[in-house]
């Protein structure tokens, strides 16, 4: 065992990780842990709130089991969750090609794609489920692509040498979240579990130490509500649009995963962001949110940018001598296919050195025209013709004929709610599962390994943890709606939203989401340094306190009002910006998608700092946003050994 | 090259909540770049009215990718606007000129009522669903997933019909205001799978029945097909009617021999 730090875990973040060799230990957990028999199942209430891929699966399959389920979701309806847009595919070690993948390789994989600091039972145990999710999802009547024979297609992905990832065309998100909310919609019907759609968790119930329940807001009415249960599952995704724009969908927010936060459970490696380096760029001040192009386009295109400052030839008549393919310059044995923090933050630099290209400056080019010249327009357009469509409807340029623009946007979020191997967090009696928790990518998640995450916890891991959790509680009066902390906790919710409301000020709730997006992304995306990140530690408490005081939300408290439901989002935003940046800060070292300019090598590679770092930072509510608290569970490796990533 | 798109006159529906009469509120936008979506049109015009202290006029989007099917709106009559297999959130101004008068309404299919200004319900969608629009297959039951192979031909068809994002539109753009576009694209889907069979008269036979208690009956207008941003075809009416009217049968003699 390599363990790098004396330093001690933290006592509340014991990960109860069990006993046994790494491919023992989920069969441990399962043979020890305790149940609850069949008839004793309806006695138990567990709410759910989220019903994406991993809301949506834990809750229908909860139900399955006999619990009683409540579903919370502030979509109008679970499939529209923003599991929805994924569209590259799904990891699983079925090794159905045959090409030497097996459990194992997709553990290490895992392992090393997120630079080494993530917790090894966990990730070995997602890439142990990770076949029976493939198997769930045909029998749920999942589309995925076919060979001729009828067996099943695999596609390869960044960070991977076996072709490992099962795709349903550009849709595999859709395609399972249909699977998911179908299966969900079966126990509506049959009344095992009880939809709440557009309707928002608005703040969590803790007494005596464990999660009670939560507050919602009917987003149709207004009205706030208490919910009681034995257990609280928060599967309500990821936090990216902190950052203004991103390719999160448009009402993505930390709200949930904040309240948890503020109610005891520790917030773990906010700082770890993924940057997708394949989007099109910002058009315009009115861009709302940045689309992904998907990453397979890197295979045939190539990526350059102009060599003079002054350029102003349209694309293709700037000569070859004039053009810098800078990935297959600096990164020759990966080139164009290099990954996705690396070929990012290359990006970045050239576009802040000026040599952006695009009427803004801000783009890349990532050209076809070797592909088309050498594969003739039809064989390109088989690949890729959706992808080009799509291209041109939202650019209005056709890629055929010039190179398609492109620049990095942040795209996914590795940090969220620290969790246990149980997938608990602080709180007991309070899980957290897919994008939410924290659990699995380390500092980068590998393309493909989000939708086998969100659809492991929920079908795989949480029906068995919650059972753990549930069976000491057989026969034991929990707290009711009519305890006094649910009407506290209801009243200071009612009181926030008339707060915003009274403030009156002159700025809409999207003009201060905007600017703290600036300072997010400006200070805390692909590249931080102490400088930037302590400035930013002044400067968003001073936008905050402009929100406080000079916020405007017409309308009232009753009724739709989306301009009253975004001021209360954005409110968290400011906080968790607040703890990207503390947690950036004091995380002094580069590892994947957290690049600290000040830990470089001298070609500008990420510097690792296993002495020191090689920990999980969880942070502690203190009631003030400046003054969070850090606390460490330490990361130990039996079966990999720590490396220096290498792409050169 | 990026254009600037000058006076826009926009026709907006008002309607604040369900039981309100509604109108039409005109917005002129003087000016706007043809790189901006129609929905962040929508939202510059929204920060406007917030600057002018009035209520931001309500509608529902997400993704802006055209995948999630929330965004949804009657744009000069047409079920997400004038360009083809194209949602609402995927639209661009370069589809407009200076000058146009842009006419902007909720769906409008009494199965669909309007909550607010463009907002509407459309839970009688989720409500056929879970009438039969799934395969039972309880968690961890499942047999390994190359056990059955499915011909390819098959699995792309069915993926043709699943890619349905459930806006809607084919409703809102029938004159009937029928839902079988949207109900045959699930039953083929889940139909044409050897997954499926087991369940396959059972679900045609109660998604249908689901669908008759909310929505208009189909007179094959062809309207669904024409504004569905996923181009579904109508042969997914075609195969549901042929599911629905064989389930008929075989359900009932299912039923005499118990
Ligand atoms: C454009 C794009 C492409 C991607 N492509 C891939 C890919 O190819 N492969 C891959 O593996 N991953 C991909 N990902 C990542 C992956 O899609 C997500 O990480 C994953 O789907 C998240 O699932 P989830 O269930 O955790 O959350 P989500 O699907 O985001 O669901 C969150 C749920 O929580 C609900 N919710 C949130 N807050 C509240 C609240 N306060 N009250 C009530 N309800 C709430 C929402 O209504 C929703 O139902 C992609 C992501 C994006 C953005
Ligand atoms: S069939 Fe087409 S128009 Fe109808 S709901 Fe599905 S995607 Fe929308
Ligand atoms: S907003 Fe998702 S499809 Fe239009």
């Amino acid at each position: 065992m390599t363990m790098l730090q004396d330093r001690p875990t933290d006592t509340k973040l014991i990960s109860k990780v069990p006993d046994g060799a790494l491919a023992d230990k989920w069969d441990n957990f399962k043979a020890n842990a305790k149940l609850v028999n069949p008839s004793n199942k309806r006695k138990f209430k567990v709410i759910v709130v989220g019903t994406g891929l991993a809301g949506a699966s834990a809750a229908a399959s909860l139900a399955e089991l006999g619990y009683r389920v409540d579903a919370f979701t502030f979509h109008d309806s679970p499939r529209r969750a923003h599991s929805i847009a994924a569209q590259g595919g799904i990891n699983a070690a079925k090794n159905y090609q045959g090409d030497g993948d097996s459990v194992s390789r997709l553990f290490s994989d895992t392992i090393k794609g997120g630079d080494f600091r993530s917790r090894e039972g966990n990730v070995y145990r997602l890439a142990q489920v990770s076949v029976n999710i493939i198997d769930q999802m045909v029998a749920q009547g999942v589309p995925f692509a076919r060979e001729y024979g009828g067996l099943l297609d695999n596609r390869s992905f960044g960070g991977a040498q076996v072709s490992r990832t099962f795709y349903a065309r550009g849709q595999t998100g859709q395609q399972l979240l249909l699977g998911a909310y179908q299966q969900l919609s079966r126990q509506i019907g049959l009344g095992g579990v009880r939809l709440f759609n557009r309707c928002e968790l608005v703040d969590i119930v803790v007494i005596d130490g464990r999660a009670a329940g939560i507050v919602t807001r009917d987003l149709l009415t207004g009205e706030l509500t208490s919910h009681a249960a034995h257990a609280v599952v928060l599967a309500t995704g990821g936090y990216g649009n902190a950052y203004y724009l991103s390719t999160n969908a448009m009402n993505c927010n930390v709200t949930a995963a904040w309240r948890a936060h503020q109610r005891g459970a520790y917030f773990a490696n906010p700082c770890y962001t993924q940057i997708h380096p394949t989007c099109i760029p910002q058009a315009d001040e009115t861009q709302s949110k940045l689309t992904l192009m998907s990453e397979s386009l890197r295979n045939d295109g190539r990526v350059w940018v102009p060599k003079n400052f002054d350029e102003t030839r349209a694309a293709h008549e700037i000569p070859e001598q004039d053009r810098d393919y800078f990935l297959e310059r600096l990164y020759p044995a990966y080139g164009n296919l290099a990954p996705r923090d690396i070929s990012s933050r290359a990006a970045k630099r050239l576009v802040d050195k000026g040599l952006g290209v695009g009427p803004l400056k801000n783009g890349v080019y990532l050209d076809f025209a070797d592909a088309i010249g050498r594969l003739g327009r039809n064989v390109v357009e088989e690949r890729y013709g959706n992808l080009f469509e799509m291209y041109e409807r939202i650019a209005g340029e056709n890629p055929y004929d010039q190179p398609m623009r492109i620049y990095p946007a942040t795209h996914y979020t590795m940090g969220g709610l620290w969790v246990d191997y149980e997938l608990q967090t602080t709180i007991p009696g309070l899980y957290a599962a897919g994008e939410a928790n924290f659990s699995d990518h380390g500092t980068n998640r590998l393309g493909a390994s989000a939708l086998m995450q969100g659809l492991a916890d929920g079908y795989f891991v949480l029906p068995y943890t919650i059972s753990n959790g549930l069976a000491p509680l057989l026969n034991k009066t929990v707290p009711g709606t009519d305890h006094p902390e649910f009407k506290r906790v209801e009243t200071a919710a009612k009181a926030r939203f008339q707060g915003y409301l009274d403030i009156k000020g002159t700025r809409s709730p999207d003009f201060f989401h905007r600017e703290l997006g600036k300072l997010i992304w400006n200070y805390c995306g692909m590249e931080r340094d102490r400088n930037g990140l302590e400035k930013a530690l002044t400067e968003i408490p001073a936008l905050y306190s402009e929100f406080k005081t000079d916020l405007r939300v017409t309308g009232t408290g009753e009724g739709v009002n989306q301009t009253l439901e975004k001021a209360g989002r954005v409110d968290d935003f400011f906080q968790l910006g607040t703890l990207m940046c503390k947690d950036a800060l004091t995380r002094e070292e580069s590892a994947g998608g957290h690049f600290r300019v000040e830990y470089q090598t001298e070609e500008g590679e990420a510097v690792r700092d296993d002495e020191n770092f090689c920990h999980v930072a969880a942070w502690e509510w203190t009631g003030d946003e400046n003054n969070a608290t850090r606390h460490e569970e330490q990361l130990s490796f039996e079966s990999v050994q720590l490396a220096t990533r290498s792409y050169k | 090259m990026t254009r600037t798109v000058k006076n826009l006159t926009l026709k907006v529906w008002r309607q604040n909540g369900p039981d309100d009469k509604g109108h039409f509120e005109t917005h002129v936008i003087d000016s706007i770049t043809d790189e901006a979506s129609f929905l962040e049109m929508l939202d510059v015009l929204n920060e406007r009215l917030i600057d002018e202290n009035k209520e931001a006029i309500v509608f529902d989007h997400d993704c802006r990718e055209g995948i999630c099917g929330t965004c949804s709106l009657m744009i000069n009559g047409q079920a997400h606007g004038p360009q083809r297999a194209t949602t609402t959130c995927q639209l661009h101004l370069r589809s407009f000129n200076d000058n146009d008068t842009i006419v902007i309404e909720p769906w409008r299919a009494s199965a669909f009522p309007i909550i607010k200004d463009l907002m509407v319900d459309r839970a009688a969608f989720d409500r056929i669903v879970e009438s039969g629009g799934f395969i039972t297959s309880p968690t961890g039951g499942a047999p390994d997933a190359n056990l059955i192979p499915v011909p390819k031909p098959v699995a792309d068809a069915a993926m043709d019909a699943a890619a349905c994002i459930g806006c809607g539109a084919c409703v809102a753009a029938c004159p009937n205001s029928a839902a079988n576009l949207f109900v045959g694209a699930k039953i083929t889907h889940l139909n044409l799978l050897p997954q499926g069979q087991a369940e396959r008269y059972k679900r045609a036979e109660a998604m249908v029945d689901e669908m008759d208690e909310h929505f208009g009956s189909c007179t094959n207008h062809g309207e669904c097909s024409a504004a569905c941003p996923k181009e579904i075809s109508l042969d997914v009416i075609a195969l549901m009617n042929k599911d629905y009217r064989s389930a008929k049968f075989k359900n009932r003699k299912q039923l005499s021999r118990k």
